[in-house]
């Protein structure tokens, strides 16, 4: 047994998997049953909606009539660099302040970009930075924490 | 008569001074954003929202729509002259207009695209504003259990309606429905799903999930594509149409607007769907149906309409029902709860300035977008000369800055970037992200409607086919998941998407 479409059985696997998480948390609470719903009913039987949806999808997927597909390749570059600053600015805007975390933000985004330069990185990540103090802070008037915690 | 007093209370609401400053700033952006590829309305009014708290829910609303419909207009402005399509909608425009444009046409295409457009929108606001009082009357026949069956006859209608995989979409509804769910549930005060996490607690947030999918898995997907943007800017001749141009552009934008006017309304329904709808009719009803792909008036000018008429009608269902019929209203409705106003057929009585004042500001954003968008076609295109480089690392720090200011916590930045892998692994797998998002925001409407339903009949499930309002409308729903999985249906849902 071939898998013929790859897409559709990893989008498969995901609905079985997610289907099969919610059911189970929701099965192990006690549900009661009608008339009297509980507030793990809805959330069972989706689940089990969910599964078998992404059983339908898996089983499609084997099939010999279906055509092939191949799931494109996973750039891990540019999610870890995209994602990993994301965080990274989660984590630094506590610590660090407003406009740190944003320049940071900004240069490890940009290491994504296969037409990265630094001169232009630094111009953008300042504009940036200063360009949102002013709308967000200053104009709307929006909670920040500004400085590093070293200065407040 | 009523309706002319109402329409009164709305223009003396829209023509206050600050209303009108953020109709122009939401057209503005709209425009922008629509020019912009990559950001589409969706992740805009995402980023949006947060800074909307401050704002009195009138304006909030009218700039949120402003962005809506503006970035309908925008989206043809790089369409036409770069080939690039701003938004989903204006694909369609890009065929025959960008042909238009290398035949020295541009300057006729985007008249064209702007009149249509104009002429489109503000019928379609008549028509919200006419048949606005009559469907909310009938919404309140609506009991719980036609509730549900209408979300559930609007979210098969979405994925119906939408390209791909039928079954990958109602599994991504259907996922979106149960994240939905996480956090505190209303009813009961149980907390389902949070794992003792006091920030789940509340839900994940919408702006989170809908900037992840939408904004950060975009980006992703984008940087690994290395391919230039080969833009040639033709000199723009006159932009005065002929005699014949008019001939032939006018019956296309009256058919345009009536088939975005219907298609706005249906749920699933847009203006993606209606320009696609438009085109086909064109081109088939066309005399000059050889000249579709090389530079069709009427290709542009059937599309245009359509996609702005749909945009305005598509709010119909959300401000008489309160059902978003698509994922951009979903997160009006979204919007609306920020500000303490409960989408339904109540808005229209209990807020009756904030109603008929967003209707009258959709006629004043279309003029203003007139005025915006043909001179200032210019100014876009070197906004469009922004490398990507600089843009992407633009709207992350936005989409951070907006995400955080919704609670005032880093957790949502976390889960974003999550929803941003999420996002990526989709499209990977061919998943639709949209589903997901107008199940996400359905989810727990449905679930308090369903059993809301099912108390009021004493748990007797029959309920929602016994009542014949709600066993007409699952039926409606049945018909069109049998009615896609047709051959025939089948192979013209994929000709119509081909161009994707």
């Amino acid at each position: 047994m071939e898998i013929r479409n790859q897409k559709d059985f990893g989008a498969g696997l995901m609905y079985v998997v997610t289907g099969l998480f919610f059911t189970f948390i929701a099965a192990r609470q006690s549900m009661y049953s009608a008339p009297k719903m509980g507030p793990w009913y809805f959330p069972f039987w989706l689940g089990l909606l969910l599964t078998a949806l992404g059983l339908v999808v898996l089983v499609k997927s084997l099939q010999a009539k279906t055509a092939l597909e191949k799931i494109p390749p996973f750039d891990w570059k540019i999610i870890g660099l995209i994602t990993g600053s994301v965080v990274l600015y989660g984590v630094l805007l506590p610590i660090f302040g407003f406009g740190l975390a944003i320049m940071v933000l900004v240069f490890t985004s940009s290491k994504a970009s296969h037409e990265f330069g630094w001169k232009g990185t630094l111009i953008n990540a300042l504009v940036l930075a200063l360009g949102s103090y002013l709308i967000f802070v200053f104009g709307l008037k929006l909670q920040f924490p500004l400085l590093p915690y070293f200065l407040q | 008569m009523d309706l002319f007093s109402n329409l009164a209370l709305g223009f003396d609401t829209a023509f206050t001074l600050q209303n009108m400053f953020y109709c122009f700033l939401g057209c503005i952006l709209g425009t922008l954003i629509g020019v912009l590829p990559g950001l589409g309305p969706i992740a805009t009014i995402a980023m949006l929202l947060p800074a909307t708290y401050a704002l009195p829910p009138t304006a909030a609303l009218i700039m949120l729509a402003g962005i809506y419909y503006g970035s309908q207009y925008g989206g043809s402005t790089t369409a036409i002259l770069l080939n690039i399509p701003g938004e989903t909608s204006s694909v369609v425009t890009a065929i025959d207009g960008y042909q238009m444009a290398r035949n020295g046409r541009a300057g006729v295409a985007l008249f064209t695209a702007g009149m249509g457009s104009f002429f489109a929108g503000c019928v379609a606001t008549l028509v919200l504003a006419a048949f606005a009082k009559p469907l909310s009357q009938m919404a309140f026949q609506f009991g719980s259990a036609e509730y549900f069956s209408l979300m559930v006859l609007g979210l098969i209608g979405a994925v119906v309606l939408a390209s791909g995989s039928l079954i990958k979409a109602i599994g991504m509804i259907v996922l979106g429905l149960l994240l939905g769910l996480i956090g505190t549930d209303v009813n009961s005060g149980v907390s389902r799903y949070a794992f003792d996490l006091p920030e789940l607690n509340d839900g994940i947030g919408f702006v989170a999930v809908a900037m992840g999918v939408f904004g950060f898995a975009e980006i992703m997907t984008n940087l690994e594509k290395k391919g230039q943007d080969e833009g040639f800017l033709n000199k723009m001749s006159t932009m005065i149409p002929t005699k014949t141009d008019v001939k032939r552009m006018v019956p296309a934008i009256l058919r345009g607007t009536v088939i975005g006017s219907i298609l706005g309304i249906l749920p699933g329904g847009g203006a993606a769907l209606a320009s696609f709808g438009a085109y086909s009719v064109e081109k088939k009803t066309s005399k000059y149906s050889h000249e579709f792909g090389k530079g069709a008036i009427e290709g542009v000018a059937g599309p245009e309409s359509a996609n702005n008429a749909a945009a305005q009608t598509s709010f119909i269902p959300l401000l008489t029902l309160g059902i978003p019929p698509n994922a951009v209203m979903a997160l009006m409705v979204g919007a609306m709860t920020i500000h303490e106003i409960q989408p339904g057929p109540m808005v229209m009585t209990s807020n009756p300035a904030l109603f008929w004042g967003l209707i009258a500001s959709m006629w004043i954003g279309n003029m203003m977008l007139i005025v915006l968008n043909l001179p200032l076609i210019g100014v876009w295109i070197q906004l469009l000369k922004i490398p990507y480089r600089y843009m992407y690392p633009a709207i992350l720090v936005f989409c951070c800055i907006g995400v955080y200011t919704v609670n005032n916590t880093v957790f949502d930045v976390y889960i974003t970037a999550a929803f941003g892998i999420a996002g990526y692994l989709f499209t990977k797998l061919g998943c639709e992200p949209a589903p997901l998002l107008l199940g996400f925001i359905l989810g727990p409407m449905m679930e308090e409607h369903f059993l809301r339903a099912l108390l009021l009949s004493r748990g007797d499930l029959s309920t929602f086919v016994t009542r014949p309002l709600s066993l007409g409308l699952l039926i409606a729903a049945a018909l069109l998941v049998v009615a896609v999985t047709l051959p025939a249906v089948k192979k013209t849902r994929e000709e119509a998407f081909v161009e994707e």
